[in-house]
């Protein structure tokens, strides 16, 4: 086949490029603070993109997502530390072969993690999907929990309720957002595909879809075994980020986090997960001063962790009650767009922006 | 060979037996409509057929193949089509993407091939673009490609319908009610069209129809249930005439009298 290069391809790779050129920029003159920031965005449009897929796409509702990342964040802790470490750490009981020799370089580690997750996500997956509605989110959030509390009772493997410490860190800013592009781009390719419109199929109308021939399991269960991937290398770099897992990191608390960021940024544009994961990381931080002790009409509040989560269950309320489209609704960010509203603001050539190219 | 072949076909929901050994077969490019009062079991029969209820008792035969058990979306892929009295578009996508999805159970690439855009399968999907864009054509639906299938008129969507179920490659197509709520002209028009898509693409169509006008005109053989069991088979002017079909339609005699 002919290789044809679009204009819009190259504005494509270009902007790739520049957001490579800008965060490897920022990490080297940011300090550590904001840098840090920048990566948990970065994490979490990872964990906002994969969840959209799932449910924006495919209609299927899943509370999962917690021990999914779970299971990444977990994978590339025990193979990225180092034997000695482990040996030190576990003091409950010392840990079983392969725990105790297992050492693997990072990247390798990441695609591990990446397969690891997509493996238990299938054996979630595979049982969970056969059910619908309240139903499916019940099965998907037992299993999440049980995820959870099996590394909090397994000593021997993952260290149990004392979690992992000391995670060294590998990634930095740009190679974050490098997985951010690639993770981007995989999800949109296949939204975009024949498959996507069997999603799409799947969410609109079951008995249709079926009719037509999709095979509903397999593409509810193929959105699922992606969207694991996905979480888990986004659990991965967030062990890393923390330097830390323990099992309390990934409770109902982390899905919700997600949930409202999907809300945030519209159900069923990857544009608007972007933009919210961003809103939602940095409203998470800069809400920590509603945690700090207060004065507030001359009544001294002592200091309440947690209480931006309030702030955050009020907003997801607001959201669904009042604004549910979210940000972006379904519509996502082109090019074309872009070239269509840029014409509108300078109030030219509106005509030939909107003329398809080609 | 048989098109199709219905042995002994019943099912109960519960106490309620819908269809009670019914039997009947289709011959390849036979039209053949099923008519009956409301309640008889025509739709519970078309959802045997393709599979969306699995049958108590009895056999169903696609061209010598049973079928019984199987899945809807495999027995679309073996090709049956249908498509359903209330309509099931896809009302938010293109009518394009809604017969590019007809052709999506054909595709033979993987998803990962398909994220990378391989030109296994960008070639399959080019092939599909184009067969759908001809079907659209032949349809007379080609200059809505690019508009939502939801804001097309009642009678083009009724239209839209059978392209996806086209789209699939059926041998046989089942018709749940398709000139419902059509005005008369437009039923004039889907009376035509179901004929004409019939000699173009080589089907055999069973057919659930209210409106006797379509019936009676386009079907050359009639079967009539009444509370899930044959009544009557034959032609049209036979069945126009059958005392037990009247009785079935109109009621007792004595109450029709006037």
């Amino acid at each position: 086949m002919k290789w044809r290069i679009r204009g819009e391809t190259l504005l494509s790779a270009a902007a790739v490029l520049a957001v490579l050129l800008v965060t490897w920029y920022l990490d080297g003159h940011l300090g550590a603070y904001p840098v840090k920031i920048l990566k948990l965005w970065g994490i979490n449009t990872i964990l906002a993109a994969s969840f959209i897929l799932v449910y924006g796409y495919t209609g299927q509702f899943s509370l999962g997502h917690a021990g999914l990342a779970a299971v990444g964040a977990y994978v590339l802790s025990l193979c990225t530390l180092t034997p000695a470490q482990k040996e030190m750490m576990f003091i409950l009981e010392p840990p079983i072969w392969p725990i105790n020799v297992l050492h693997v370089p990072f990247i390798p580690t990441l695609l591990l993690a990446g397969v690891i997750t997509a493996v238990v996500g299938f054996c979630i997956g595979g049982p969970a999907l056969r059910l619908h509605g309240d139903y499916l989110l019940i099965a998907t959030f037992g299993f999440s929990e049980i995820i959870r509390l099996a590394f909090a009772n397994m000593p021997s493997v993952v260290n149990g309720a004392m979690g992992l410490k000391g995670v060294p860190t590998h990634s930095n800013l740009p190679m974050v957002w490098g997985i951010v592009v690639v993770t981007l781009f995989c999800i949109v390719r296949l939204v975009r595909s024949s498959y996507g419109r069997a999603l799409k199929a799947i969410r609109d109308d079951e008995i249709a879809a079926e009719a037509v021939g999709v095979r509903l399991f397999y593409h509810k269960v193929l959105a699922f075994v992606v969207s694991s991937f996905f979480v888990g290398v986004a659990g991965a770099l967030y062990a890393e980020f923390l330097m830390s897992v323990d099992p309390r990191a990934f409770t109902s608390v982390f899905t919700y986090g997600i949930i409202t960021m999907v809300v945030l940024g519209g159900a069923g544009s990857i544009t608007g997960s972007v933009l919210a994961a961003g809103i939602y990381t940095i409203m998470s931080e800069w809400l920590r001063m509603v945690e700090d002790p207060m004065v507030i009409f001359g009544i001294e509040k002592p200091g309440t962790p947690g209480a931006r989560l309030m702030v955050f269950s009020l907003m997801l309320l607001f959201l669904i009650l009042f604004y549910r489209r979210g940000l972006m609704g379904s519509s996502e960010f082109s090019w074309r767009g872009l070239r269509v509203g840029i014409a509108r603001l300078t109030g030219r050539g509106v005509s030939r922006a909107v003329e398809r190219p080609r | 060979m048989n098109a199709l072949e219905v042995q002994e076909l019943s099912i109960r929901f519960g106490g309620l037996t819908a269809v009670s050994d019914l039997s009947f077969t289709l011959a390849p490019g036979e039209i053949v409509g099923l008519i009956g009062p409301n309640g008889s079991g025509k739709t519970t029969v078309f959802n045997m057929i393709s599979g969306f209820y699995t049958p108590t008792a009895g056999h169903i035969r696609f061209e010598d193949r049973s079928i019984t058990a199987r899945r809807p979306d495999q027995i679309t892929a073996m090709g049956i089509a249908r498509i359903f009295q209330a309509n099931r578009l896809f009302r938010d996508q293109t009518v394009l993407d809604n017969v590019l999805i007809g052709h999506h159970l054909r595709l033979r690439s993987s998803a990962l091939s398909a994220i990378l855009r391989l030109p296994n399968y960008t070639k399959q999907v080019a092939v599909a673009r184009e067969k759908s864009m001809w079907l659209l054509e032949n349809l007379g639906l080609v200059q809505f490609a690019q508009e939502r299938a939801g804001s097309l008129p009642h009678g083009m969507q009724r239209k839209l319908e059978v392209a996806r179920a086209l789209a699939t490659e059926p041998r046989l197509l089942l018709l749940d009610e398709p000139a419902a709520g059509l005005s008369h002209e437009e039923v004039s028009d889907m009376m035509e069209f179901v004929l004409k898509i019939r000699a173009d693409f080589h089907l055999t169509l069973l057919l659930v129809e209210h409106d006797m006008r379509v019936v009676m005109t386009i079907c050359p053989r009639i079967l009539v249930l009444n509370h899930g069991q044959k009544i009557a088979e034959g032609s049209p002017e036979q069945i126009a005439s059958d005392p037990v079909v009247i009785q079935a339609y109109l009621g007792e005699r004595d109450d029709a009298a006037d």
